[in-house]
């Protein structure tokens, strides 16, 4: 069988498959995703550090969405002020965001890359899936 | 080796295909393009992606030129003479109003409704790949429908042809916009655009203003007349010396009756954290006459209801008009025109040159 090598496979690992988190609706229609281990992962990733790294996640979008005196505060005041301070002020939605982005860049450094997997941020997805890109294991020998 | 053989490009097909169609397409991979050049709902975007609204903007013009003509009107032929004889806080007052009015109009417009993007083709192809497979147990509901407990509630997700996707709770699919919008409440064709999870607030804020404005605007005019009449001894000498005012009278006279009538009914929906599109369907309608409140999402009480859906954290965008789309899916489109280009030159050449 001929070998075909596209310049692509040599600088960077193709992608063998991708999972997806879909968003557990039990409680309502608050942002959380499901904590079933996936199948797939099962070779690459502990069920444990899987499961913290959503339960983590879960729990940064229930602080984005808390009902509570701060969130209320801000609601009131934007409708006092005709909403104009949404577009001078970052929201407390936004700021948990970017916290969320930053966990995920770290999560991927530390734990997902070394194993080959890639984390999608679900704010790139509309917040419904978490997106895990699983790549080429090299080390196990290539080709198909 | 003969199947990986690759095909011969004749060099002279190159030299003769046009250099500006080549140019075009380099110049097209190079240019980043933003998200909201490529948005494929029927929206319109303004300002670099910063302001949308619907494709058909509605009567949007029309709502907005009745309130500034019967708002001027008010300034500019009632105010003098309730200055005079009454106080200036009754300018002071109406032109807040107004503000608010204008501002909440504006809002509601140009907000992105909650518009969740369209499915990617590989979560697409993993959700057919799941609904194919779940076929296995006795029972199996209709296919492209999904149940699942919210609150101890069966909620039936149905699956969204145009986006790829089983929609989320409370979520639908409108087809002026074709667009799916999450806590859809309806297609406002007065605002020229849907009402949703993110512009609820900006909506009943609104219509609540509106319905201040449009009383207080009919309480005014008819002190006005009745004083005038009262200072000339007959009303239809004052309608003569005022004749804006009948307008206004009648602008606001048949806009109350709705207004009102619209307000009433989106206080109703917001104390029972119900949306206008769940209140026609009769979602939670109570079946049998078992539980209170059958909705699953309604809070413990009224107030929880009306600080959530107006006084809740504001949700993000999701469809992010203003990033750049990647490049990975430009380059497919690029590289394959110019693979392309070779083989139908002749073709091309004919159309291009005439």
């Amino acid at each position: 069988m001929a070998e075909t090598h596209s310049l692509q496979d040599l600088q960077q690992p193709a992608v063998s498959s991708k999972v997806f988190i879909q968003r557990d609706y039990g409680s309502g229609t608050i942002c959380r995703f499901q904590s079933k281990f996936p199948s797939e992962l099962e070779s690459r990733l502990d069920k444990q550090q899987f499961e913290e790294t959503i339960q983590t996640l879960n729990n940064l979008y229930a602080e984005a969405e808390k009902l509570g005196g701060k969130s209320y505060l801000e609601g009131c005041l934007a409708c006092l002020t005709a909403y104009t301070i949404f577009i001078c002020m970052e929201t407390h939605y936004e700021k948990v965001l970017r916290k969320i982005a930053r966990y995920i860049k770290d999560q991927n450094e530390k734990i997902y890359a070394p194993r080959g997997l890639l984390l999608t941020d679900p704010i790139e997805r509309g917040l419904r899936v978490i997106e895990i890109t699983i790549f080429e294991d090299r080390s196990v020998g290539s080709g198909r | 080796m003969k199947n990986c053989e690759y095909q011969q490009i004749d060099p002279r097909t190159l030299v003769v295909s046009p250099s500006s169609a080549q140019k075009h397409t380099e110049k097209e991979a190079e240019r980043p393009r933003r998200k909201w050049e490529v948005f494929p709902g029927k929206n319109r975007f303004f300002c670099g992606g910063r302001i949308m609204l619907a494709r058909q903007s509605g009567v949007l013009p029309l709502t907005l030129g009745l309130i500034v003509f019967t708002c001027g009107l008010f300034f500019g032929f009632d105010c003098s003479f309730l200055v005079e004889h009454l106080t200036v806080f009754i300018p002071m007052i109406a032109a807040v109003l107004f503000l608010f009015v204008v501002i909440s109009l504006l809002w509601t417009s140009f907000t992105d409704p909650g518009i969740l993007p369209r499915a990617t083709p590989d979560e697409a192809a993993d959700i057919e790949k799941q609904i194919n497979t779940s076929g296995s147990s006795t029972y199996r509901p209709p296919p492209r429908t999904k149940e699942i407990l919210i609150n101890q509630q069966v909620v039936k997700l149905k699956y969204c042809f145009t986006c790829k996707m089983f929609r989320p709770p409370r979520t639908s699919h409108c087809s002026l916009c074709d667009n799916c919008v999450e806590r859809f409440d309806h297609h406002c064709p007065w605002v020229g655009n849907c009402v949703g999870k993110r512009n609820y607030r900006f909506f009943y804020s609104f219509i609540i203003s509106l319905s201040f404005l449009t009383s207080f605007i009919f309480g005014c005019v008819i002190t006005h007349i009745t004083l005038r009449s009262q200072i000339c001894k007959s009303l239809v000498q004052a309608i003569q010396e005022s004749p804006a005012s009948v307008v206004e009278l009648v602008v606001c006279f048949f806009s109350i009756w709705s207004i009102l009538g619209l307000s009433g009914f989106h206080t109703y929906l917001v104390a029972s954290n119900l949306t206008t599109n769940e209140d026609i369907k009769g979602s939670w309608s109570s079946k049998r006459g078992a539980d209170e409140s059958g909705n699953p999402y309604s809070h413990s009480n009224i107030i929880t209801n009306c600080c959530a859906t107006l006084c809740g954290p504001m949700p993000p965008s999701l469809i992010d008009r203003r990033g750049f789309v990647p490049p990975d899916e430009a380059i497919p489109a690029a590289s394959a025109s110019e693979i392309e280009l070779p083989l139908f030159t002749a073709k091309n050449d004919a159309h291009m040159v005439g």
